[in-house]
């Protein structure tokens, strides 16, 4: 269980104070896959390193587990936008890169990051430079590296949003088989995204974020039934969740 | 395919050897057409003829001069990555570090070439010196840079690990910084030729550099042109080394250029 306690984030900038984020209060509950959405520069990004225990809070705090975070932890595994790939190691090295820099054994996590490769459909590019993959290709990488150690939890900053509409929608339904929809053993989920389509297909909530400084405007419930597939997106509810959402966006302007 | 890509290697290498080639046989054509004296520019065959004579201890200033070229390349590098690395590492190192490091730069190092010689003697490693003078320059400017400049999110990535800051640094900036340092020992390779063939014009009693100043008080201009082209092969083989090292250990720099 992740807390949000009334976080707030103040930058210092030459033309003074700037405040990004303000008095953010939100309970994240295990396995539950909680997405945002928000104008451009509205701070969700910046929360999403202050999860991950990568830039401190002006205000307020953030615990994980009860435990309040003040440096990264363990727990998490993260994707960005870009997959940041080490354009001088392979695919397969780069995934163990993962356990290189938490000072585990690469060889105890061989085997792991063979099988992840294989779930994302990456089966026999281990041996491949970054360059030879497509984007999409590549950020499947950067899932497996993200998810080599098991992490609880996974913070995802717009992971696809650099991607074509195709590969976009064909990874988010591989995300969610990944993610293993259903099962009890299923990571807590933050996913910052502009597209409300992909967050409300995604999603258990949606937190809809007010421009700079970002606060949460609304909560939205997403009740479709799970597992989600390509015809979830034809649904009514599918549809008036996502005309409600924009809406929200809108109101916030 | 391996056979046709020497094919296409060899058409492209076609005309610089054909412009060679042609050059050469004019030079030689030139001499006896025009009466211009071998003292003012010999022919290609008495180069040829002065780079094999057994009387001129070739061997010996050929040694020489590639030591000095070597060492002094190898004192850049090494030096110049070392400064590199603390540059990059420590902004008070920066501070303290640059404005001398461009000082030493503007200053021309053929005039500094005979106060070297002054107080380290004659010998092997005052032109080393030099030639390190010469060609250390861009390796600490390119290693700094290029430890530096390092997407900020892969630094984040590195942290969401919890990697040290020595870990990031090996793991990430390192290899980040790697294409930019060969970059910079290709400018440095050349740069030390420049540097030992110096040195040994303001003082040396071997290498090819002296053999040229003999030559020229002697007017035996033929000799003068074969130390010339000793002192280019020695200078085109190490450049040669350090393109193949970088092809070798950082292909994926020339790859995404």
């Amino acid at each position: 269980m992740i807390v949000l306690d009334r976080v707030g984030m103040t930058y210092r900038a030459d033309a003074g104070p700037v405040e990004a984020l303000r008095d953010i209060t939100l309970e994240i509950g295990r396995g539950e896959l909680l997405a945002l959405v928000g104008p451009s520069g509205c701070g969700k990004s910046t929360l999403l390193r202050i999860i991950a225990g990568l830039r401190p809070a002006t205000a307020g705090r953030v615990t994980v587990d009860g435990s309040v975070v003040t440096r990264p932890i363990p727990a998490v595994g993260m994707v960005f936008q870009a997959p940041l790939l080490l354009r001088w190691r392979t695919i397969l090295d780069n995934v163990l890169l993962a356990a290189e820099l938490a000072g585990l054994d690469r060889g105890a996590h061989r085997a792991r990051a063979e099988a992840l490769l294989r779930l994302v459909g990456l089966d026999g590019f281990g041996a491949r430079q970054p360059r030879e993959l497509s984007g999409g290709m590549q950020q499947r990488a950067a899932l497996c590296r993200a998810l080599l150690l098991d992490p609880p939890l996974l913070l995802m900053d717009e992971p696809f949003g650099a991607l074509d509409a195709m590969t976009r929608d064909e990874l988010n339904l591989e995300l969610l088989r990944v993610w293993g929809e259903g099962s009890a053993a299923r990571k807590t989920i933050v996913f910052v995204t502009h597209s409300i389509p992909e967050a409300v297909l995604l999603a258990d909530r949606v937190v809809v974020m007010t421009p700079r400084p970002g606060r949460v405007a609304r909560l939205f419930d997403v009740p479709l039934p799970r597992p989600r597939t390509v015809a979830t997106r034809a649904a009514p509810a599918f549809g008036a969740l996502t005309v409600a959402i924009h809406e929200a966006l809108t109101e916030t302007r | 395919m391996c056979a046709l890509m020497s094919r296409r290697a060899l058409v492209r290498l076609l005309p610089s050897a054909a412009l060679f080639g042609a050059l050469l046989v004019a030079w030689q054509l030139a001499g006896p057409a025009f009466g211009i004296r071998e003292y003012l520019l010999p022919a290609p065959t008495s180069v040829v003829r002065a780079m094999l004579n057994v009387s001129i201890p070739w061997p010996t200033h050929i040694w020489i001069t590639t030591l000095e070229i070597v060492g002094g390349f190898a004192v850049a590098a090494g030096a110049g990555v070392a400064l590199g690395i603390a540059i990059a590492w420590s902004p008070v190192a920066a501070r303290a570090l640059v404005p001398f490091l461009v000082f030493v730069n503007t200053l021309p190092k053929v005039a500094v070439a005979p106060l070297f010689l002054l107080w380290l003697g004659y010998g092997v490693v005052p032109n080393i010196l030099i030639a390190a003078l010469i060609g250390f320059f861009p390796v600490v400017i390119n290693t700094a840079v290029g430890l530096t400049q390092v997407d900020e999110e892969l630094l984040d990535l590195g942290r969401v690990f919890g990697a040290p800051t020595w870990k990031v640094f090996v793991k990430i900036r390192l290899p980040n910084a790697l294409p930019y340092v060969l970059s910079a020992l290709k400018i440095t390779a050349t740069a030390a030729v420049v540097g030992a063939v110096v040195g040994e014009f303001v003082a040396s009693q071997a290498g090819l550099g002296m053999v040229i100043v003999n030559a020229q008080t002697n007017l035996n201009t033929p000799v003068a042109f074969a130390a010339l082209v000793w002192i280019s092969i020695v200078g085109l083989t190490l450049y040669g080394v350090v393109v193949l090292a970088a092809r070798r250990w950082a292909p994926w720099a020339e790859a995404g250029s």
